[in-house]
């Protein structure tokens, strides 16, 4: 199959691939690239768990063609942390609201919620639950979940 | 913040619960797994990139039943990047012994071929792999794969597979897999003749998939002479012990590495058929061989909690049990992995429940029909519950008892225990009225009845359930009931502890350092856990069946007094004086009455290591110590009660959950983190199965539920708020810790249905089937003659 030359910044860093047009965006980011903190749930855009950064919007990159990412700036769970290790306000927040188990499908709720609290500071608790229903868990219930984004909206209230 | 501070739900910790002494158990100490987990660091299988490494499609059967003519696999072989293409008869020869540990080699076992040899027995049964230097390429070739099928009748619906001319397995009549049963009926017969009042019920479960977020995969990698396996299993050393008995291979030169795994719910217990196929090719191919499940697959391949029952009640006019019995049916499927005959018995045997049943009987029959194959899924046995609560309430009702009432009258007490029930179940330790009573409390049953009342009045329907359990965790039976670990210190003093492992999401990493800082009395931030790698780690059974707190628990306990005995005499020859005159705390061993003379266990580790002169050669070397744990308990009960809120929409049939109250004692907490984690977990995957999930076929066995978009899991939008009453019994072992994995899967959903039927209690509707979708709900509401509008 024919390939193509895309070239976008991933997490700061410029990259630029020859690619088969089918390939998607999260398979080019694990297989390629190496970053597999980007989970692959379903393939079919319904768990959330491939979540990641295009031009800073939340989007399901099982579902994005890697060719559609050209020119784009990319942002994956590997690149949310302080570059000392530090974790962003919100992967602080679901550890300290035990928002994890396995961990599976936490790359896709740290992206997820990033961009919701960025679009959205003080989201009630109706917003939250909507903001989070397109990101499928199944070891939590959600519980620590939804605590972790109020918890991270406050600290990012104060200065992060 | 440092790494113990308690998270901001620490609130309610209660450190009270924790043994003497503890400084983490009983803590809502942060987790160790969390930072690598958020960073995108984790080491999931499908995150194991070896060089060279070959990837592994399934070509699968589209027909529920079909006599397999002939496979041709000329043009696969032919596709760009293709390396293999197997078929049974390629690998099915190879088999040399295919049998689980935790069954033993002689349960009359249904057949478990890798691929699908002269007849395809569901839709997706996997009848070909293709191997490919990428998955892309695997998957055009697969496609490629010509099969000529010839479809046969199937028996889908196993309510029909004992009276099916179908057999889906020729070594199975009657397509029963197994039969088992109580005492003869005649006691239970004789009761309920003489009752005031007999409950009977049928109920329906719909099937279930356990569906963890991530699916099943693995990683064979021979060198030709050892394999190594990446796996995404509960049970690492079972991986090992499997593959070794099915290559005909000695164990030792399996290694088995398991760093994450992503959710498992009974799933990941055992390899599956699949895993079977890739172990096989590993040592036909030149690579290592990855294979990861698509959702498709699984949702095609596993089933769970398809079963119906025939459940009986009888009562005295005060509405005291006098008798209680269930005939019980189960869904293997084609495949059932592992054997899973045994979940059914443990139906019958624990129909009773938590209450004073004085004779009851039970038989349970497993049956095989033409869909996916049964596994295990967090509280295998659950039904029991869902028979048993429902049909109390439909009995209250019809004794003119409330349900709460007609509870109270039966429920065993603390203070009855030990009781062994009817059909040989030996309760202990447990508290099924007190937590039944404090989990009302903490609703306040009274003002909700009121509320009710109001509510109804102004034509909103809110209803309350309850459901009420006792839980065997942490068996005694062999396999499960004995559990190593081993402790080493370093000479830089950190402690690295090698458990079996098999943390799916069990936090089993953070309970560990936990437990090990308590029992060695040194820091938390100093313990080095180490799990899943079976080149390092002790032989255990992994997680399920409630048992890793408890296990893990004695294992450590057993490890560090075995280590604290040999610090102890290294102190005690290193300073020339007697061991008893020796005392260890806080990371040293000193002299006692002389706090100046002392060494720190890092000191003591160098000191071993180097060994000087006349020091004994068993105290010489790396400064480690092994234990081991048995539980002496047949097994350790918890107990729980849900108490379940909800309001229906009667025009639509929503349901909305309004309040969740999870009543349990599980005994002390060493997490209280992890406890509540684990009880949301599964009390959510219970309402999804009460009100959402159904993994479905039609009437050819076709299946209608491939995506995620037709299986419907919980997500954010649909939970409740989750609360908590915590009772603590301790259970007879080590930190009287019990097992708390799958006990919110077991009560969530009668409590669920109970709460519904209570909303629509006007109306008079029964429910005896799940799930309880807003269709269902409107179908029963037309049935009972609601036409709309305000009743
Ligand atoms: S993997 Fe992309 S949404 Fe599930
Ligand atoms: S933590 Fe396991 S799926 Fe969310």
């Amino acid at each position: 199959m024919a390939e193509w030359q895309v070239r976008m910044v991933v997490n700061g860093q410029a990259v630029e691939q020859a690619v088969e047009p089918r390939l998607t965006l999260a398979d080019l980011l694990r297989d390629r690239l190496g970053l597999t903190g980007t989970h692959l749930g379903c393939e079919h855009g319904v768990c959330g768990a491939c979540t990641v950064l295009v031009d800073g919007a939340a989007v399901r990159s099982c579902l994005m063609f890697a060719v559609q990412a050209d020119g784009r700036e990319v942002t994956t769970v590997e690149g949310v942390a302080a570059d000392d290790g530090t974790l962003s306000p919100v992967q602080a927040a679901l550890r300290d609201c035990h928002g994890l188990q396995c961990g599976f499908c936490s790359p896709g709720f740290v992206m997820t919620i990033t961009a919701l609290l960025r679009d959205n500071p003080d989201p009630s608790d109706e917003e939250i639950r909507e903001g989070l229903s397109g990101n499928l868990c199944r070891c939590t219930g959600y519980q620590g979940i939804i605590a972790a984004v109020r918890h991270a909206a406050s600290a990012l209230a104060n200065g992060g | 913040m440092t790494e113990t501070e308690p998270a901001p739900s620490a609130a309610a910790a209660s450190p009270a619960s924790a043994p003497t002494g503890a400084r983490y158990a009983g803590r809502r100490v942060r987790r160790l797994e969390d930072a690598r987990l958020l960073t995108g660091r984790g080491m999931f299988v499908d995150d194991v990139r070896r060089p060279g490494m070959l990837h592994a499609c399934f070509v699968r059967s589209p027909f529920a039943r079909a006599r397999i003519n002939s496979i041709d696999v000329c043009a696969a072989l032919a596709s760009p990047g293709v390396r293999a293409v197997f078929t049974a008869a390629d690998l099915n020869p190879d088999v040399r012994e295919s049998w689980y540990t935790q069954d033993g080699p002689k349960v009359p076992d249904s057949p478990r071929p890798p691929l699908a040899d002269g007849e395809a027995r569901f839709a997706g049964d996997p009848v070909a792999m293709v191997v490919a230097t990428d998955r892309y390429l695997a998957e055009d070739a697969a496609e490629l794969v010509e099969v000529d099928y010839e479809p046969l009748d199937a028996v889908v619906d196993f309510r029909e597979a004992l009276a099916s001319p179908v057999q889906v397995h020729a070594s199975r009549p009657g397509n029963i897999a197994g039969r088992l049963t109580g005492t003869p009926p005649d006691a239970v017969e004789a009761a309920c003749a003489g009752a005031a009042h007999v409950a009977e019920e049928t109920f329906r479960q719909q099937m279930h998939t356990p569906s963890p977020m991530e699916t099943r995969g693995i990683v064979a990698e021979w060198d030709g002479r050892e394999l190594t396996i990446w796996s995404s299993t509960q049970n690492p050393h079972e991986v090992r012990a499997f593959t070794a008995r099915l290559l005909g291979i000695p164990p030792e030169r399996v290694r088995v590495i398991m760093r994450d795994t992503g959710g498992a719910f009974g799933l990941k217990v055992v390899p599956g058929r699949e895993e079977q196929c890739v172990l096989l090719a590993a040592r036909k191919v030149a690579g290592p061989l990855k294979w990861i499940e698509d959702r498709r697959e699984n949702l095609l391949c596993h089933q769970a909690r398809h079963e119906s029952g025939r459940a009986r009640i009888a009562f005295a006019a005060d509405g005291t049990i006098l008798a209680a019995s269930i005939d019980h049916l189960q869904d293997m499927g084609a495949y059932p992995t592992p054997w899973q005959v045994g979940p059914g018995a443990a139906v019958g045997m624990l129909f009773p429940g938590p209450y004073r049943v004085p004779v009851a009987t039970w038989t349970s029959t497993s049956v095989h029909s033409n869909t996916a194959g049964r596994v295990p899924y967090r509280g295998p046995w659950q039904f029991e519950s869902l028979a048993r609560e429902v049909l109390l309430d439909i009995a209250a009702r019809d004794l003119g008892i409330d349900p709460v009432e007609l509870r109270r009258r039966n429920l065993l007490s603390r203070d009855d225990l030990p009781w062994t029930n009817p059909n040989g179940m030996p309760y202990d330790h447990a508290s099924p009225r007190e937590t039944f009573e404090a989990a009302l409390a903490a609703l306040g049953y009274d003002a909700f009845r009121a509320e009710q009342r109001a509510a109804r009045a102004h034509g909103r329907y809110l209803g309350v359930g309850t459901s009420s359990y006792l839980e065997p965790t942490t068996s005694g039976q062999p396999y499960y009931g004995s559990e190593e670990a081993t402790v080493r210190v370093d000479p830089s003093g950190r402690v690295t502890v090698f458990f079996t492992g098999g943390s799916s999401g069990n936090s089993l990493e953070t309970t560990v350092a936990q437990l090990a800082a308590d029992a060695l009395g040194i820091e938390f931030d100093l313990v080095e856990p180490v799990q899943g790698d079976t080149a390092v780690t002790p032989a255990g059974a992994g997680t399920g069946g409630s048992r890793s707190g408890s296990m893990t628990a004695g294992a450590v306990g057993e490890a560090a007094r075995a280590l604290l005995a040999r610090l102890t005499a290294l102190a005690a020859h290193r300073f020339g004086v007697g061991e008893d005159e020796i005392e260890v705390a806080d990371g040293r061993a000193v002299v006692r009455g002389r706090p100046g003379v002392g060494a720190t266990f890092g000191e003591l580790a160098a000191y071993a290591a180097a060994a000087p002169p006349g020091l004994p050669e068993h105290l010489a070397g790396v400064l480690e110590a092994s234990g081991r744990h048995t539980t002496p308990a047949p097994m350790l009960w918890a107990n729980a009660t849900h108490v379940c809120v909800v309001e229906v929409d009667v025009a639509t049939g929503a349901v909305t959950i309004l309040r969740h109250i999870v009543g349990e004692d599980v005994g002390p907490m060493i997490n209280p983190d992890v406890v509540e984690g684990q009880i949301a977990g599964g009390t959510v995957q219970g309402i999804g199965g009460a009100l959402l999930e159904r993994q479905a076929y039609d009437a050819d066995g076709n299946p209608l539920v491939t995506t995620l978009l037709d299986y419907l899991i919980p997500t954010a939008a649909e939970v409740p708020l989750i609360e908590y009453v915590h009772l603590e019994t301790p259970a007879p072992g080590p930190g009287g810790y019990k097992g708390v994995g799958e006990g919110g899967a077991i009560g969530a959903p009668p409590a669920v249905v109970n709460a519904v039927v209570d909303a629509l209690s006007p109306f008079g509707v029964k429910i005896t089937e799940l799930p309880v979708t807003p269709a269902a709900i409107v179908e029963l509401l037309a049935a009972a003659g609601y036409q709309g509008g305000h009743h």
